[in-house]
Formats: C-alpha cells, structure tokens, sequence
C-alpha cells in the first residue's frame, strides 16, 4: 500500500470531464444518433398475461405504404432466433411463437420509414389469442396445481426453476435449539424497476456487402453483448462492433440483451437498412427486467443478553415468465447468502426457491451486487425486530454484535470472505453525526406530545467487483477486465476500458487512475470506452465493479507502462534500472533524486533513436487483464429519521445520515454524488417504488404516473460521512461504491417508520410505505391490541 | 400542415403532420438533440424547453402548437462561448451524472432564477419537483442553482458599483 499512498496527488474532487458536453446539450445518446437512410421500429406486445397465440395477420401491417418489414416469431424461427439464451441458463422468446406469457411480451415487430408510421403499422396487426389461467403470485404459482408458464420446457415441468440452499443447516437447527431468543419475520421485497431516465434502444447497421455488424445500444456492458449477438445470430464476432454511447442511466437495467436488439438486428438484415428501436417508458416498465420481488421469511436467534447467534431465511423467488436475471455469479440466488450481514455470529442457513409468474422477466441487480440489497434489508430489519423483543437500543444491539476490526479477513458462516473492515468505526462516526442520544431524547419528548418521530438504523456489508472466477461468469465468460494504455511521444496518455459509464464518470476517475500512477495531471489522460473496435475485452459496468475490477487494469496497466519506462530512464541517464526508484512522479537515481525523469521526456526518448539497451523494445503502451482474486466488501453506517403522520399515514424522511467505507476514495465529489443517488432510489423503494399485478395479470405500474419515482421534495439533503478502510488485494484499496446506498437505505428507512409507530404496536410492514400502507398498518395493530384473544 | 416557430433566435419553416409532438420536431426534424425524451406522461421533464416564456414538457404540446412562437432549448442557452451561470453551477457542483435530465433541469432552473432570483433551498426544490432525476439525488442540482443564484447577485452588485 505504501506504492498506492505516495501516488495519490491526482486524487481529490477534480472537476469532470464529461460535463462540458452535457450542460451545452452536447452528449450523444443512441436516441440522438441518425444515420443515413435509418428506418424505425415498434414492437408489437401482448395485452393478455397468458394466452396461446392461434394466428397472427401482418398482411394489413405490411401493405402500410410507410412499411418496409414486417417480422414475427416464425420469421425469426427461420433464422434460429425466435428463443434466445438469458444470462441465467433458461431461455426467452423473442417474439412469440407458442404463447406470451406476460403482459408486454413481444409479439411482432415492425419496421417503418418513421417513427409514427412504425407505431400505426402496429395496429393493423391482428393476433387471435386463446386466454389461459393466469398465476402473478409466487406464492400461488408453486402450487401443484397452478398453470404451468413454461410448457416449452417439456413435459411434467412445474412454475419451479430452482432451489438452492448456502450455509450448515444441522449446525444451525442446533444454535436456534439452544437460544434465548428466537424472532421471526416474513416480509416482501416488492417488485421494484431501475427505471433509468433514458429507456433501452438500439441501432442495428447490418451491412449486406461486408457482412459486418454495428451496433448502437443502450448496454452497460458493450463487450459481453458483442459475445452474445455473436452466440444468437451465429455472426462472426469480430465482424460485430457494438458501441454504446452516452447512456442515460443504468441502474442494472441496461444489462440484459432484450428482444427489441434482436428485432433491431433483423430488421437491419431483411432491409439492408440502419434500424432504430427505442422502447417507451411503458414498455421499459413493463418488459424489461424488474428487481426485487423476493418473498422472505427470516429468523434470527440471540441470547437474552442480545448476542446473536444465528440465521435462518426461507425464500420464494419471482423470476416472472423467464429467468432472466442478469446475475453471473454461480449461485442462482446471486449473493443472497450475505444476509448473515455485518454481524459475528455462529451460524446460518438459508433456502431460496425460484418460481415463475405471469410477469415480466428478470430480475437485474437494481444498483446493488445480485440480491446483496434482498439480503441487507432481511437482516437489517431481523435486527430491528430482535432489539424491539429484547428491549434494547438498536444501535446497541448492533455495536454489541458487528464483527470486529481484528476479524479481517472474515469467512462469513456461507462462506464469504469480506477482505477488510472496521465497523465500530463506520457505526460510532454515523451515530455522532446523527447526534445519536439527543435524537432519542427528542423522540421521548414528542411521544409524550403524541408526535410520532422514527430514527432508523442501517448497518450493511456489500459485496462488488464481480467477480472472481471460482465464483463468477456470463453463459462462460469469466469476468476479468483488460485495460489498454497507450503513451503518446509527446507523454500525453490514452486509457482504453472495457467498462462503460452511465453517469459515474469515468472519463474522470480512470484519468485519475492513471495520473497518480504516472506523476501525470489527469488532464493528460484520455479515457476511451464503450466500442468494443477501441477497447479491451471485459464485462462492463454493473454491481459497482468498474473502479473495483477495471479501475484495478487501469493502475495495473499504468504501473507497466512505469516499468517500461524505467529501463528508457535508466539508458537516458546511463545508469542501471536498479539504481532507480520511482517517486514523486518521476525515476530518481537513488541517494541522488534530484537525476530524474518524468513520463513526458522518457516517453519523447522512448520513441527516439536513443539507444535504449539490449532487449528493450522502445515506446511505452502496454496492455493488462485484470482478474480480481475476490470481491471487495464496502460497508456503511446509515440512520434514517422519520416524521409520521397517523392520521394520513405520510412518510417525511426528515434527515439521512450515511456513513461509507468504499476504501480509497479517488475521486470524493463523485463518490459523494454516487451517495446522493443511492439513497434517493433507497427513499424511493421504501416509500414509493412498486410494479403491482392484478390478478389477470396486468401491470398496475407500467407508466410514471403509477410507478412514483422519488422527485427533490421527496429526498431530504443528506448528510455524509466517511471512514477509509483500503481493499487489501485491490491495487489502489478502493472497493466501488456505486450502489452502496441503494443497498444499505431502504432498511434505515423502514426501521426508522417502524420505530415511529412502535408506540402504536406496529412491528412490520411491507415496502413501499405509502401512506395507505403505512394507515392499514396502524389500524391492523390497533385491532390486535383489541382482540388479543384471537 | 405548414408552421413557422423561432428556436434559440433562428426561425424555421416546416410542413408537418398535425399529429407531431414538440419534442420529435425539435430533436427530429431540428437535430437539436439536447431535450430528452423520457416519459410520454409528463412526469419525467427530461423533455422541457421554453415556450415563449415559461417551460413546458414538450412530449405533450403538439408542433403545431408552437406556431408563431418562440421555443428556446438547452442550445440555446449559452450566449456564444459563455455559459449561462445556471450551466456553470451544475458543472461546478457536479449537478449531473449522466446528463440526460440535466438540460431540462437547467431550463426549469433558469426560469426560476429570472423570477426569483434568490431562491431557498425548499424553493428550488418545490420549482423542480415536477422532474426527474436518476442520478444525482437532486442535493447537487440544488447546490448548483443555488451557485447561480449567487453567482448573478455578484455579478448584480458588482454592476451597481
């Protein structure tokens, strides 16, 4: 570390490069891109949930003077493309053949001269659909009894996909036997959408004469689509470029290949023409990968001195039509099996069951690391409900059983290992932020004037940087980042990366990367990402893995372009390699440092007819793959307070305070802004957030009027703090911290409205608390108290 | 039908389908590509530019509503190569992410600084809580505005001196 701590003066909140195109309307989104010639598409969707499809009639769609294509499921059959692999071993219909299977399932698409025409088109088409039962709750779909969604899979198939167990079952049955204490939950993480403010699209340039491939796309990860169109279409892959420009947001959204590229594709390739395909916000909502949707009951076991002893969860896992989720680790429940938390305790035992419904597939991580979020809000809230039994402060309960500084690296009871940590540290920081006892004593004092004020407590471990490859890869890909650093004669530099930014600014942070390792102001540090032609292979941005696995190839990278340089420096000044060291910025001749050489005049001599010694090649670019030997665990301390009005049943979030340890911090002005966004989206999910079904199926959030997304009177000013705990196997310490928030939040939140309404009996209740939810809560206590013989 | 409108000073001409949303002539048929399209329903304001001289989220006026009128959009804030200070405030205090709100945010914010030029923190959140924001958590647009907003009271005192 002590490499990483000298060469930290291109840290701090530099000013982002990204900005001077954004704020003069300048960026360029695919939506923003028109080629020559470009014709548009729509897609068709079903209205019904479930339903056979008898016939589909396009004659009328394709006589439409403005029509150039008109393509279904037996067109893409012809092509082998009428199903296609999800990220998790199942398959999706592209555009249906059989049945549809949810509402908004692609049925047929369309390709016009414009945007209009291609949307009237779609009404021409007629489909007979023969209605089958619907089934949207999990919990109903397990039966033996239920329709079964997925008869393409063959006979005798259930609405099962999988079931999956992670810790030692007997040694926990026997810690539960053995305790005090044991409190039970069952709570639902409801269905929830990343909902990122640009909605999916694409480009699809297929050219008839070279037989080449370009793609423009909304894709958080340009390389692994590229490997994937190459696997559907059966393309050659190095005749398929895939460039995604700047993108509107992510969320985890912008992962998944979704049946309108494909369509995209073809249309390009019957037509010979540019096709556009950009979804509306009604069709991202209701057929593009959800999150969440999580039915958990959980346990947890503490003596009656408050030490906890272990965890249960039980778990049903909606998947919708096809399991879709855009996870890669090898476990089918992502990285569930977390949800022991941050807390030293002897033994767990979960159980996950994933099901199909009538909904939409997925599920994508929403801004967290693969069901990291589910798991964080299970024990968080199993925490609370233990304090609540016992009688004890939950910030208390919590110091008492955090692991410890001296436990690192720590194997979690399912066998994770978190590389660093200092938790008392992160919790004591946020409690004096939050003026911790004079909260509780205001608390005291409202409750006696019949106030109902909530001070919530999260405490959370993430874990991100996918991923090792013992753990992870996509349809066999593992998940190593290369990065490629060219240095030009005159020393001014070029990054290429694999990863893609949404908006976390990596224009910024990977320049800065490579000027602190370089002795370089990041001003000379060109970033190139998002087109597979310029980059490096590698897995792009999603479950905070940019700066944890790419922003470790680019300061690999940049300290083999120092090696390099170092020989060139060495016959510079006709002195041994070994008698330089590198410090402040430059080769010194060791005992003399003031015989030095920076990048810029070694790179002019690198490429010089200096005579550089045997064996040394000259210039100094250099290429790296990074493969990260295990994730890195961000933490944070987290306290939510709450205004609750029982009347109404309103929410005000009144304060958030959020303490994060995100390792090294490169750029704090960003890292702080990633904060801001987090715990927005956590209020959100909380408070608001929600994609609900009736019982036919139909989406009740398919547009922004039902699905609410928290707006600026919404999300109080937060306050934030920090503790540094550098990653001890990632090159610079820094550990991401993209979704920390997200993550940790909603569980602060929640507790914090169960505090509020402790006085009123109420323990539980599921997210998000709107204010009917919240109202029904109380008046659901309320009876109890009256009835407590029932 | 034929419409005439003035964009950012420049007036343009064109025969339209009665049917067109502001938005797709402006980005379609204009090329002016920095308002954003995100909802439909008037949620998002990824989609606001000026009608004359109020903001309005322009996926629900129709082109032809714009007839005879002057619009103004992200381009046309700047005056050549200087910034409005509203732009200046979200690049100085990293009040975007991933741009895509940002200019509706901008001209939502430029409006309420022309009408008040000293806002509060509840006031500018109330001014832009008809807008979405995925990224920032909104606390560094209100940073931003708030720069602007005393960035131009300077530039007020400094021009009474």
């Amino acid at each position: 570390m002590s490499e990483t701590l000298s060469s930290q003066k291109a840290y701090g909140p530099v000013a982002r490069k990204e900005d001077a195109r954004f704020i003069r309307g300048k960026g360029t989104f695919v939506d923003d891109i028109a080629l020559p010639g470009m014709l548009h598409g729509a897609v068709l969707r079903s209205p019904l949930a479930h339903a056979r499809i008898l016939s589909i009639d396009t004659a009328a769609a394709a006589a439409h003077p403005m029509v150039e294509a008109v393509i279904t499921g037996e067109d893409l059959a012809e092509r082998g493309l009428a199903w296609m692999p999800t990220l998790s071993a199942d398959v999706q219909s592209v555009l249906a053949t059989d049945k549809v299977r949810f509402q908004g399932q692609e049925v047929a698409f369309v390709v016009a001269r414009d945007r209009y025409s291609a949307r009237d088109a779609l009404e021409l088409i007629s489909v007979d659909y023969e209605p089958l039962p619907v089934v949207t709750d999990a919990r109903l779909a397990i039966d033996n009894g239920a329709p079964v969604i997925r008869d393409d899979l063959g006979q005798g198939r259930s609405n099962r996909i999988f079931d999956w167990a992670a810790g030692d079952k007997a040694a926990t049955d026997d810690v539960f036997a053995r305790a005090d204490v044991v409190v039970s939950q069952d709570m639902l993480y409801p269905r929830s959408h990343p909902a990122p403010l640009e909605t999916c699209g694409a480009i699809a340039d297929f050219d008839l004469l070279t037989d080449r491939l370009t793609m423009w796309c909304t894709t958080q990860a340009p390389h692994a689509h590229r490997t994937l169109y190459a696997m559907m279409t059966r393309l050659p892959e190095h005749k398929i470029r895939v460039i995604s420009p700047d993108i509107g947001g992510g969320f985890g959204n912008k992962v998944p290949v979704y049946p309108g590229y494909l369509c995209a594709i073809v249309g390009s390739m019957m037509t010979g023409k540019p096709v556009k395909w950009v979804e509306d916000r009604s069709e991202n909502l209701m057929s593009t990968s959800f999150a969440r949707d999580y039915h958990m009951h959980g346990e947890i076991a503490a003596t009656s001195d408050g030490q906890i002893l272990g965890m249960r969860a039980s778990v049903l896992a909606d998947h919708g039509a096809f399991n879709g989720a855009a996870q890669p680790s090898k476990f089918p429940a992502g990285f569930f099996h977390i949800f022991t938390g941050s807390y030293d305790l002897k033994a767990a035992y979960c159980e996950v069951t994933g099901v199909y419904t009538n909904k939409a597939p997925g599920g994508v991580a929403y801004s967290c690391s693969f069901r990291i979020t589910e798991a964080v809000y299970l024990v968080e809230r199993m925490v609370d409900l233990l304090a609540r039994e016992l009688r004890l402060d939950p910030a208390e309960l919590r110091m008492k059983n955090l692991l410890r500084p001296e436990q690192f690296p720590y194997t979690c009871p399912t066998g994770l290992e978190y590389d660093s940590g200092d938790y008392p540290r992160a919790l004591h920081t946020a409690l004096e932020l939050a003026g911790y006892e004079s909260l509780r004593s205001e608390q005291a004092e409202r409750r006696e004037r019949g106030e109902y004020m909530g001070i919530g407590i999260s405490f959370f471990t993430e874990g991100v940087g996918a991923g090792p490859k013992h753990e992870m890869d996509i349809l066999g890909l593992g998940m190593a980042d290369g990065a490629d650093l060219r240095v030009h004669p005159t020393g001014k530099v070029v990054l290429a990366i694999s990863c893609q930014t949404q908006g976390q600014g990596h224009e910024t942070t990977f320049a800065q990367i490579v000027a602190a390792e370089l002795g370089l102001s990041p001003d000379d540090v060109e970033v190139v990402h998002g087109d597979t032609d310029r980059t490096p292979f590698g897995l792009g941005t999603y479950g905070s893995r940019s700066t944890a696995v790419s922003g470790a190839a680019a300061a690999v990278v940049a300290r083999k372009v120092r090696d390099r340089a170092r020989l060139v420096a060495a016959a510079m000044m006709e002195v041994s390699a070994d008698d330089l060291e590198w410090d402040d910025g430059a080769w010194r001749v060791k005992g003399d440092p003031e015989q030095a050489r920076g990048i810029a005049e070694i790179a002019m001599a690198a490429h010089s007819g200096l005579d550089l010694g045997p064996g040394v090649e000259g210039h100094l670019d250099a290429i790296t793959v990074y493969n990260p030997p295990n994730l890195t665990f961000p933490f944070g301390a987290y306290i939510c307070v709450t205004d609750v009005d029982p009347g109404t049943g309103q929410v005000i979030v009144r304060r958030f305070i959020a303490v994060d340890d995100c390792g090294v911090r490169i750029n704090p002005m960003i890292v702080e802004g990633q904060v801001h966004r987090g715990l927005a989206d956590g209020i959100g999910m909380a408070l608001m957030q929600n994609i609900t079904f009736d019982t036919e199926g139909n989406c009740l959030g398919g547009s922004l009027m039902d699905y609410l997304l928290p707006t600026s009177v919404e999300v109080p000013s937060p306050e934030l703090g920090a503790t540094v705990t550098p990653s001890p196997h990632h090159p610079i310490g820094a550990k991401g911290i993209g979704e920390s928030a997200t993550v940790g939040s909603p569980a602060a939140v929640v507790n914090s409205v169960m505090d509020a309404l402790a006085p009123l009996g109420v323990k539980h209740a599921d997210m998000p608390l709107t204010p009917a939810a919240v109202w029904c809560a109380i008046q659901d206590a309320s009876k109890e108290v009256e009835a407590p013989d029932e | 039908m034929q419409i005439t409108l003035t964009v950012n000073g420049t007036e343009y001409s064109r025969v339209i389908e009665p049917r067109l949303l502001l938005i797709h002539l402006i980005r379609d048929e204009l090329g002016l590509t920095g308002s954003h399209w995100g909802c439909d329903t008037s949620n998002c304001g990824a989609c606001v530019v000026w009608l004359d001289e109020k903001p309005v989220k322009s996926c629900t006026v129709l082109a032809a509503m714009a007839d005879g009128r002057r619009v103004m959009t992200v381009e046309g804030m700047a005056r050549g190569a200087r910034l409005d200070p509203v732009q200046e405030g979200f690049a100085r205090c990293h009040g975007l992410q991933c741009g895509f709100c940002t200019p509706g945010m901008m001209l939502t914010a430029r409006w309420l600084l022309d009408h008040h030029p000293d806002p509060s923190e509840a006031e500018i959140r109330e001014a832009l809580s008809g807008q979405v924001c995925r990224c920032t958590g909104y606390e560094n647009i209100v940073r931003s505005v708030r720069w602007a907003a005393e960035y131009e009271a300077s530039e007020r005192a400094a021009d009474q001196l």
